[in-house]
């Protein structure tokens, strides 16, 4: 691949120092800068109120850029109504027209695009077999469950061949297991199709399984833009930290910094070792980020020359596949450590006094929240 | 394991399943009973009975068959079309005689005028002579007047020798006795019921149609407005509730009327002449435009509680998928409000064909409705008549509701 072609492909969707205020007097959405290649699957991710709806709103059209410049494919779309962009949507709550069958719903999009008759019918036939749901054109959406009003959702934002579908938190109203399915079906249907999907969640689980590429949104901001595993494991501030996953966060200072390698002292006066994620000098305030499973106690799995700390065993809860032991460490008792639930693991007793430790780039020194 | 268990299902102690249901229901469906008992008797005292009672008095009328107990006879004992002979006739004289005595000949003679008018006059004259009256009575008669011979009047007098009656039907439906005594449709000019009787229809269309027009818009309004904003037009909405129905009325009269504000803002901006002041009030123009206002919140409260129910992102999705925003409203909102728009034009319309008040005080002369015949009669103590026309009204509107029932279903009529 050319710099060339990857540059046009970086800049099928942009958004460009967009932002959107709703009362004139605070900023929903600031300063967003963002920019999708084709074909990528990206998600925007955020509790309520971060400002992740008001930018698919924008990308669909239903809300106005206050600022800034929305790009499709090159063209500036700001002005352009949301009938004209062909941009495919799912909605929350799917959205299927209650007083049309399930075949009349596939077809609306296509008659307003003045399709005849037969092509209308492949294509409704096409887009149902691709989400199993063949034999159900002629059901009306109130008489299906959940998953399949999902799946006729998903067919009806499809049928007319969008490049770009936009998914507003589609899976929230499915019990667990069947948005997992969905979820699988889902990628696989982008991969398939070869689509670009912006995707909304409140859901870490839904967003770290199914993105190329997740934006974590807090507070009109997008706080980190990274694929799932780099947001996962490397963190960029205390914010992405504890929203992605469990978390077991460290206060303390930092004692001695070079180059990426930080020694914290704990409140405790305890010493840690950390990588250097968003401190920048001697004696700044610091959390240190530390994943459960990334715990260790015994020594023999600690890299040499590591600093442990005291710990004690407040409780441990057995959860199947894993054993998840909170622990005292120090002066607060919300430490936790996730064990694997192998046939030699070592079962702690609750006040059992142990020493733990990691290695150092799994604790990350970011700013203080 | 099962067990095959035949027969009716027992419970445990050995009591048939559905004798130990109904027991542990039946505290349950007592203290439901008695929660609605008041209103039961309130509504069948103060509304099925007098229905009852009204639609009784449309077919009794015993004005004459009381008076006339001889003549009553007589008619039993000859079939009609049997020749009036001079017994007939003496069996009149002796009941006109009597209601002489018993001052009853008015009575008599107004329920023989329902159907042939000029009666009343006739009867008093006769039964102040009827004592001194000699035989052959049929001549005596003929000679105090001629009309004691028309064949009409001897067949509305069979007609009303029983209480039971469909004259005032007849009468209601614009027929009138012609000379041979059958009945038969009177001229055009006199079909004055069932003429008024279609243009009450056709009013109260017109008042619903209008007020859809002008509910629909309000309604969406107050649906998709944020909560603070709504309630305040709420209020606006429901103000005209909380405001007499007499001072809305008049209210309207203040504006409409030749000298008043309207008129003086038209001719002020120079849009009407001085001398061609409209006349927008004490007519059909008067009747429609109060009675739109005042039941235009029976349109909007319907229409606004389906709307709420509507969740925005229906038209979002059908504009997602390309549609224009007037396609989107008309095949996508638009066929969701309907339950809304039934109910509300039902409502309207309903009332508007039984409405009173408001025609009788701006309605002028063309601009009355059915209600107002109703109330004419009644004011007139012709209670059978005005009984009959309301039982018109009660099936038209019946027969309404049943063609709404069978062609939208009346489990999708949404009030609130």
């Amino acid at each position: 691949m050319t710099s060339a072609t990857s540059a046009a492909d970086a800049a099928f969707v942009e958004f460009d120092r967009v932002q959107k205020s709703y009362d004139g007097q605070t900023l929903v959405v600031k300063d967003l800068n963002l920019t999708m290649p084709k074909g990528e699957f990206l998600t925007m991710l955020g509790p309520s109120g971060s400002g992740k709806t008001t930018c698919l709103m924008m990308l669909a059209g239903f809300e106005t850029a206050t600022n800034g410049e929305i790009r499709l494919n090159g063209r500036n779309i700001n002005q352009v109504p949301p009938h004209k962009r062909g941009i495919g949507m799912v909605f929350q709550n799917y959205a299927l027209f209650p007083h049309m069958t399930v075949g009349e719903n596939l077809s609306f999009p296509l008659e307003v695009r003045g399709m005849g008759k037969a092509d209308r019918e492949a294509k409704i036939a096409r887009a149902l077999d691709m989400v199993q749901m063949g034999k159900f054109a002629n059901r009306r959406p109130a008489q299906l469950s959940g998953g399949q009003q999902q799946r006729i959702a998903l067919a009806r934002a499809l049928c007319f061949d969008p490049e770009l579908v936009l998914m507003d938190e589609p899976l929230g109203a499915l019990d667990k297991q069947l948005r997992e399915h969905m979820q699988f079906e889902i990628k696989a249907l982008h991969e398939r199709l070869g689509i670009t999907v912006v995707y909304v969640t409140h859901d870490q689980g839904e967003a770290l399984t199914m993105s190329d590429r997740v934006a974590v949104f807090n507070d009109g901001v997008i706080q980190q833009l990274a694929p799932p595993a780099d947001l996962y494991e490397r963190p960029e501030n205390s914010f992405v930290a504890q929203f992605i996953g469990e978390n077991n966060k460290l206060p303390g200072t930092i004692e001695e910094l070079s180059g990426d390698k930080a020694l914290v002292r704990l409140s405790t006066g305890e010493l840690i070792d950390a990588t250097a994620v968003n401190v920048t000098q001697k004696g700044q305030k610091t959390l240190v980020s530390i994943r459960p499973e990334r715990v260790e106690f015994k020594p023999e799995m600690m890299p040499p020359g590591a600093h442990t700390i005291e710990a004690e065993v407040v409780d441990v809860i057995y959860m199947g596949d894993i054993l998840r032991a909170r622990l005292k460490v120090a002066g607060a008792d919300d430490f936790v450590m996730k064990m694997r639930n192998t046939l030699g693991q070592t079962r702690l007793a609750n006040g059992q006094k142990l020493k733990v430790g990691w290695h150092p780039q799994d604790a990350r020194a970011l700013d203080p929240m | 394991m099962t067990e095959v268990v035949s027969g009716p299902l027992l419970t445990a102690d050995g009591r048939p399943l559905k004798a130990a249901l109904a027991t542990a229901q039946a505290r349950a469906r007592r203290r439901a009973f008695l929660l609605v008992v008041p209103l039961l008797a309130f509504v069948l005292i103060t509304f099925v009975v007098p229905i009852g009672y009204m639609l009784k008095r449309s077919f009794e009328h015993d004005g004459f068959s009381s008076a006339a107990p001889n003549l009553a006879a007589w008619f039993d004992a000859n079939p009609d079309g049997s020749e009036i002979t001079e017994e007939a006739y003496a069996a009149l004289v002796a009941d006109l005689a009597q209601m002489q005595k018993d001052k009853t000949p008015g009575q008599a003679g107004t329920r023989i005028n329902y159907t042939v008018p000029g009666t009343i006059s006739l009867f008093k004259g006769a039964a102040r002579k009827a004592k001194d009256m000699q035989p052959p009575f049929k001549e005596a008669l003929l000679a105090e007047d001629k009309e004691w011979g028309e064949p009409k009047l001897w067949a509305a007098m069979r007609d009303a020798a029983s209480p039971y009656t469909t004259d005032f039907y007849q009468v209601a439906a614009d027929q009138k006795r012609a000379d041979d005594g059958a009945f038969q449709r009177g001229s055009d000019k006199e079909r004055i019921y069932l003429y008024l009787f279609f243009k009450t229809f056709y009013l109260s269309g017109v008042i619903t149609f209008i007020c859809l027009l002008l509910a629909f818009p309000v309604a969406h309004l107050l649906a998709t407005l944020p909560m603070s904003k709504s309630s305040l037009l709420m209020i606006l909405v429901l103000l005209p509730f909380w405001t007499s129905l007499l001072v809305r009325t008049t209210s309207w009269i203040v504006l409409l009327q030749q000298q008043g504000v309207v008129n003086s803002i038209l001719v002020a901006m120079g849009l009407i002449d001085d001398s061609g002041r409209l006349v927008m009030i004490n007519n059909m123009t008067g009747t429609i435009v109060a009675m739109t206002h005042v039941l235009l919140p029976f349109m909007i409260l319907p229409l606004f509680s389906v709307m709420r129910t509507i969740p925005p992102s229906y038209v979002r999705a059908a504009r997602s998928l390309g549609a224009t925003s007037w396609t989107a409203f008309r095949r996508v909102y638009l066929p969701q409000t309907l339950p809304g728009i039934a109910a509300g034009s039902l409502l309207v319309f309903i009332l508007a064909v039984g409405y009173y008040i408001t025609p009788a005080l701006v309605g002028g002369a063309d601009g009355q409705l059915f209600s107002n015949m109703i109330q004419f009669h009644m004011a007139k103590a012709n209670w059978s008549l005005a009984a009959a026309l309301a039982a018109m009204l009660l099936v038209a509107v019946i027969v309404l509701y049943w063609l709404y029932d069978r062609l939208i279903g009346i489990d999708r009529l949404k009030l609130g």
